[in-house]
């Protein structure tokens, strides 16, 4: 009876070890690379430590570049619950941005402060909700593949988005930069108490940890667990299979959308190209090394925010290519995938024979 | 000298729908072969980016474009290759490591391409079909690359190997039902690869047709998502190469309406023309799916069907 007890622990384990594994493969292999180009790998990943994590100057840029990477994460992990592969959490950042800084610009002139922040917020949870909503709409009730109309939404709008930013809402005195007109400096989401880092961390950690509760613990999300294994069985005993599919893009959506207000509200102050920056692209990346664990995206979002910061480090000290770390994050994103087929074969980690 | 006027808005589609629809069609072929034997590549975005770059890297140093051409397509095999054996392995999603090998082509093209972001490398040449005619539109429209007609060949090719070979019969049957490609006593796994590899070969083709003819030059925004579309495209064409050839026409087209009707002087909404192509693949799919049953014509193991 022993070995029962013992088996959370062991997944648990064996969760935490494979894709660790996975990530010190990669670095070797990344190392092996920049060695056989005539780099020293070590001096590489001292240089990345630095330029992720040493100080707190690179801790702030870590944790500004992980903040959206967390909410869009959780655009993919939400709906993967329900068994939805949905990959267009760009669109909700995109759109959720634009309308954040419309609302934002519009509110600036009158109402106070504390309120146009909470409307910008609530416009951009609103405006990704919607979005997202629309592609599990068509998924549930025309069977169009989700991946692929969301896919599609995100095209859509980027290009509405660009039309608008560069077109009827674009602020004459934007030159060089084509962007809507400011929210206001006033406006402006500020930094968590303390800290050197805006908000849109704080949202991202309290959506995860809200978002495991209800996934983990309520009935909702079991219902939605159970649809996400076996929609037919979930149907058979009843389940509100559409709505179930739908609040879970919903939640999804509303996280990308308030990235991207969160951006513009705390980060750039108005709509402009900088919001097309592949936050939705770089989710999907966390929500899959996660394993769709709200828990876990966290960390992950640190992690791969950590690596995109320290890109600059690399290319100051070493006169490498900025695109040093994707190479690095694309080989640890493969292995990490690959090394979904190593669980349950490692035998440490094995159910000991009942 | 003619003046076109309006007419120059179809003249310019036209030129431009075979100008632009090359990449299209390449990836786009090359993600059919791979779907029909029951696999996504979604990474077919970075393995053009990778074909973009590894292309026009080898027409700068050889001097050849066309060596530069066959580079971009063994360097997109590698890629496709790596795609098919990775998802070989068990429990490993298709459309996750289509993702990654997004991630991961697009960042080795843009990190191995730093050098040649600055020098001239020499390009495809075109081949002049206007030269009858004396309005530069029409001859700027009709200036025909190569790759183009190469594609074209490729799709009628393709649609007839399918049909009518041992080797298009074996894809067919991997993709539609690997239990009865296993019970014939076919390796699925393997023909799923070499269907993923020939798939990265087309699309690193498509890839060195953006850098080495239109626009002819290797920079790190040079592709606009046109391997993503891809999937959506193969879809759009319902698994059929020669209707892939269609719908690349079409997708260029539509791309290339917006720049056309801003050479005659209408330039509101040019970026919502941009979003035609994904509009009408989507309102196209919104009008043939059904909840209850899969697309006529979709491969049966195809994840995204099931």
């Amino acid at each position: 009876m022993a070995s029962d007890r013992s088996g959370p622990w062991r997944r648990a384990a064996e969760a935490l070890m494979i894709p660790i594994g996975a990530l010190a493969a990669a670095m070797v292999v990344f190392g092996i690379f920049m060695a056989a180009l005539g780099q020293n790998p070590l001096e590489i990943y001292t240089l990345i430590y630095k330029g992720a994590f040493a100080s707190a100057f690179s801790w702030q840029n870590t944790l500004s570049r992980a903040a959206p990477l967390v909410l869009t994460a959780l655009c993919v992990a939400l709906p993967a619950q329900a068994g939805l592969m949905v990959i267009g959490g760009e669109g909700a950042v995109v759109l959720g941005g634009l309308v954040a800084a419309i609302v934002g610009h519009l509110l600036s002139g009158g109402a106070a402060p504390a309120g146009v922040k909470a409307a910008m917020v609530v416009a951009g949870l609103a405006v990704g909700a919607a979005w997202i909503v629309l592609a599990g709409a068509l998924r549930q009730y025309r069977g169009v593949n989700e991946t692929i109309s969301s896919l599609l939404l995100t095209y859509v709008a980027v290009a509405l988005f660009n039309h608008f930013v560069e077109g009827p809402l674009r602020d004459p005195s934007s030159l060089n930069k084509p962007s809507t007109a400011p929210i206001g400096d006033v406006n402006m989401i500020g930094s968590l108490p303390g800290l050197d880092i805006h908000w849109g961390l704080g949202f991202g950690v309290v959506f995860c940890a809200a978002m495991h509760v209800l996934v983990r613990y309520t009935t909702y999300g079991f219902a939605l667990r159970i649809v996400g294994g076996n929609p037919r069985a979930a149907r058979l005993a009843g389940l509100p299979v559409a709505r179930l599919v739908l609040t879970a893009c919903a939640l999804g959506g509303a996280a990308a959308g308030l990235a991207g207000a969160v951006e513009v509200a705390a980060v750039h102050g108005s709509a402009n190209a900088s919001l097309i920056a592949g936050y939705g692209y770089a989710g999907i990346v966390v929500a899959f090394i996660a394993r769709q664990n709200p828990l876990a995206i966290v960390p992950v979002a640190v992690l791969v925010g950590g690596l995109s910061a320290s890109g600059g480090m690399l290319q100051r000290r070493l006169d490498l290519p900025d695109a040093t770390v994707l190479v690095l994050q694309g080989i640890a994103f493969m292995l990490i995938l690959g090394s979904e087929a190593l669980y349950g074969r490692l035998k440490p980690f094995r159910e000991r024979a009942a | 000298m003619v003046e076109l006027g309006w007419w120059g808005v179809p003249i310019g589609v036209l030129g431009g729908a075979i100008r632009v629809s090359t990449p299209f069609l390449f990836v786009s072929l090359g993600e059919c072969i791979t779907e029909r034997s029951g696999r996504i590549n979604l990474g077919l975005e970075g393995i053009l980016v990778m074909g973009a770059m590894s292309g026009y890297a080898v027409s700068y140093t050889s001097g050849n474009p066309w060596l530069g051409v066959l580079a971009a397509g063994a360097a997109g095999l590698l890629l496709g290759l790596l795609h098919g054996l990775a998802c070989n392995l068990p429990r490993v999603n298709d459309i996750a490591v289509g993702i990654g090998l997004m991630l991961f082509g697009t960042g080795l093209a843009f990190f191995l391409g730093k050098p040649y972001v600055q020098p001239k490398a020499p390009t495809l040449p075109g081949i002049p079909f206007g030269a009858w005619s004396d309005s530069p539109q029409i001859r700027a429209a009709l200036q025909v690359n190569p790759l183009f007609l190469i594609g074209l060949a490729l799709a009628v090719g393709l649609g007839w190997a399918f049909r009518n070979t041992r080797w298009g019969l074996v894809v067919r049957m991997v993709g539609d039902s690997s239990d009865a490609a296993r019970a014939m006593g076919y390796a699925v796994p393997r023909v799923r690869t070499l269907a993923t590899a020939l798939g990265g070969f087309l699309a690193g083709v498509g890839g060195s047709f953006l850098s080495l003819y239109y626009p002819g030059s290797w920079s790190e925004g040079l592709s606009s998502g046109q391997g993503l579309m891809a999937v959506a495209l193969v879809i759009f064409a319902r698994w059929n190469p020669m209707q892939c050839f269609y719908a690349a026409l079409l997708f260029g087209g539509a791309g290339a309406l917006g720049p056309a009707l801003q050479s005659v002087g209408v330039t509101s909404g040019y970026y919502l023309f941009n979003a035609a192509p994904y509009v009408v693949t989507l309102g196209i799919m919104i009008a043939t799916c059904s909840p209850r049953r899969t697309l006529a014509g979709a491969p049966g193991e195809l994840s995204i069907n099931r």
